[in-house]
């Protein structure tokens, strides 16, 4: 990998004051230009809190630690000017529910003109034209008309379009995707999925897709990242990862997901559930649930260490490639 | 949007009917304004000859639909006490009634919005929780208590402000401050739920992520929703302006509307207490259909339903 565009490094969120309670804890990840890097874990993992964080989108009352940075630039505990200047223009996100992300109260043109005025100084006739080919570019058909539609009027499909040509304005290095098409049916999703990969074809835009959903994740990324209970456990090459997992949670997913082209499932099927805040054990989170936890995983917690080219691992067992994802038990329908 | 508007406008008559019919039944009701108005010891051919007078010997019925028929004209009927037609007694008392709630409402506006916006943008500091508390005692006060309170400070300890009367614009402070005090308590309160609803939404941190700085953020997308609920208390407030005065008028003797309410019911001026009854429904109403134009006109997803048909 090359000089990376955004360097995450010990990054951690606290939001109670007990330290056992973190939802990001001491996560490290690298994201290349173009690169598309796939983050997946069950829900409370810390997936979006981490890119909250590095964007400085928190609540004032989480305390972010570590270090973001944009091509060597400092956003942790960045000054707003700098941090607003880095949004929507750098580093662009999306969320998962597109409805209730456009605000209910402005047309769509207008959220759609703020953000080029913000990012590229355009108003007026210019800012219309561009507002329109962006609306093209997302695949609105009739893009005039939707100007001076409100979001109400829109299904939660166009939505999420409008919000991705939103984040398109700024012509941003990075779109961060949080679960963009968990709201949306499967067709919908396929749809906006693949618009997703011919944006970054056309421009090169570094994508960091989040999701629940390995079958997605596994369709549209070169590099995962697994995260369980704050930390990062895996990642490695989406080959790499899915045909030779190492860390037993990771063996676990993909146990439970009958083929990566079948149906798509949850990620609810390994026994057990998340540690809530302040219950995870001193060592390895995932140790209560892990069918080859030893004694030290309780007390310990485990290093992230390399387990091949580009593929790390935080778990205290040499374990072979695929090995124990028989051996857990059979997931609960 | 027209059928919208046309639609309120006739809850609103209807309204307004209902209200008349009901006061006229209550009245009725509640006892023989002849007995009242005459001594008890008149002559019983005197009190036959007012009741004649009056028309309280018709049946309640014709009554009614001649009380009724006369409204739609314009004519409320004449005072039982000085003959003079009840809704002209009525409206010249009206100015002086708004003389202390308009600046009242202004009142609670300009300091109720603001200091709601200000607790929601400062949450859980030192300012935000003084705020709150003031308002607590705000609006459990009841308003002849805070009257008295401030006739006791300002008028009998400090001597600034006279404590009862009309006679000079200095004599409209106290009666505006009670009024408007408990209603900015209530509108800072109501401001800043509002607020602290519409900074939680998802559509806020968009914004946020698509780099609007956070002035633009409060003022562009915070703003223009949370104004939404809060023309609901503004429109409530504006509605019971005339109603909510006549405590207070009583209190400071302020010749206003609410004063006329009380001595007219005191006195069964049957007349005077409808006409009064129908100009405080037909404001509330008025404010009603105002907040129903205004909901429409802030919020595009009422517009649509009431035009999506
Ligand atoms: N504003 C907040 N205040 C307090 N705790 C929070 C807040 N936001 C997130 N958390 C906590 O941080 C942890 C991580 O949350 P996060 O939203 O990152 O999970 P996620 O992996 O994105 O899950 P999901 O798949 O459900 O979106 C959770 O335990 C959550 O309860
Ligand atoms: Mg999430």
């Amino acid at each position: 990998m090359g000089v990376p565009l955004v360097e995450i490094a010990g990054l951690t969120v606290d939001f109670g004051n007990d330290w056992r309670s973190r939802a990001v804890d001491g996560v490290d990840l690298a994201i290349a230009p173009g690169e598309a890097l796939g983050v997946v874990g069950e829900s409370g993992s810390g997936k979006s809190v981490t890119w909250l964080a590095a964007l400085g989108l928190l609540p004032a009352r989480a305390r972010v630690g570590g270090s973001v940075r944009l091509e060597g630039q400092q956003l942790v505990g960045a000054p707003a000017r700098l941090l607003e200047s880095v949004r929507g223009k750098r580093i662009a996100m999306i969320f998962q529910d597109p409805s209730s992300c456009l605000n209910p109260v402005h047309r769509i043109g207008r959220q759609l003109g703020e953000a080029l005025k913000l990012h590229r100084g355009l108003s007026g006739a210019a800012g219309e034209a561009e507002t329109l080919r962006l609306l093209d570019q997302v695949g609105i058909a009739d893009a005039k008309r939707r100007l001076s539609d409100y979001p109400h009027q829109l299904s939660g499909g166009l939505n999420q379009r409008v919000m991705i040509a939103m984040a398109l304005a700024g012509q941003p290095d990075l779109l961060v995707a949080d679960e963009p098409t968990t709201a949306l049916d499967a067709t919908i999703q396929a749809q906006i999925l693949a618009l997703l990969a011919g944006i970054r074809r056309d421009t090169g835009m570094a994508l960091v897709l989040i999701s629940h959903d390995l079958g997605v994740v596994a369709e549209n990324v070169s590099r995962v990242a697994v995260m369980y209970a704050g930390r990062l456990v895996e990642e490695g090459l989406g080959q790499d990862l899915f045909d030779a997992p190492r860390h037993p949670y990771t063996q676990g997913l993909l146990a439970a997901l009958p083929t990566l082209t079948g149906p798509r499932r949850r990620l609810a099927a390994i026994p057990g559930t998340v540690p809530e805040p302040g219950k995870a054990p001193a060592g390895c989170s995932f140790a209560p649930r892990c069918p080859l936890a030893e004694p030290r995983c309780m007390s310990e917690p485990p290093a992230s260490r390399r387990v091949g080219l580009l593929h790390r691992a935080a778990c205290h067992l040499q374990i072979e490639p695929g090995f124990s994802a028989g051996a857990l038990p059979r997931a609960a329908e | 949007m027209l059928l919208f508007a046309a639609s309120r406008l006739l809850r609103a008559a209807l309204t307004i009917l209902f209200v008349m019919t009901f006061a006229f039944v209550v009245l009725r009701l509640s006892g023989d304004p002849a007995l009242l108005i005459m001594s008890v010891d008149a002559p019983p051919e005197a009190i036959k000859a007012f009741r004649q007078a009056w028309g309280l010997d018709q049946p309640i019925w014709d009554q009614y639909l001649s009380y009724i028929a006369h409204a739609f004209t314009g004519d409320f009927g004449k005072s039982m006490r000085d003959g003079r037609p009840a809704m002209d007694l009525v409206m010249e008392r009206v100015p002086a009634t708004l003389a202390i709630t308009l600046p009242a409402l202004a009142l609670k506006i300009g300091l109720g919005i603001p200091a709601g916006i200000y607790a929601a943008l400062h949450r859980n500091s030192f300012a935000d929780r003084l705020t709150m508390a003031v308002s607590v005692a705000g609006f459990t006060m009841p308003s002849f208590v805070l009257a008295l309170l401030l006739v006791l400070v300002f008028a009998v300890n400090l001597g600034w402000l006279p404590a009862s009367g009309a006679d000079s614009p200095s004599h409209a402070i106290l009666p505006i401050i009670t009024l408007g005090a408990a209603g900015a308590a209530i509108m800072a309160r109501f401001t800043r739920s509002a607020m602290l609803e519409v900074l939680g939404q998802p559509y806020i941190r968009a914004a946020s992520a698509k780099g609007v700085e956070w002035r633009r953020v409060i003022s562009h997308h915070a703003l223009p929703n949370a104004a939404i609920p809060t023309v609901t208390i503004i429109g409530f407030m504006i509605g019971s302006l005339v109603a909510g005065a006549v405590v207070v008028e009583s209190v400071f003797a302020w010749p206003g509307v609410g004063r006329l309410l009380v001595s007219a019911v005191a006195n069964r001026d049957l007349a005077v207490v409808q006409a009064i009854l129908m100009v405080i429904a037909a404001w509330m109403v008025m404010a009603n259909f105002t907040v129903d134009i205004a909901y429409g006109w802030l919020d595009p997803r009422v517009r649509g339903a009431a035009a999506g048909h």
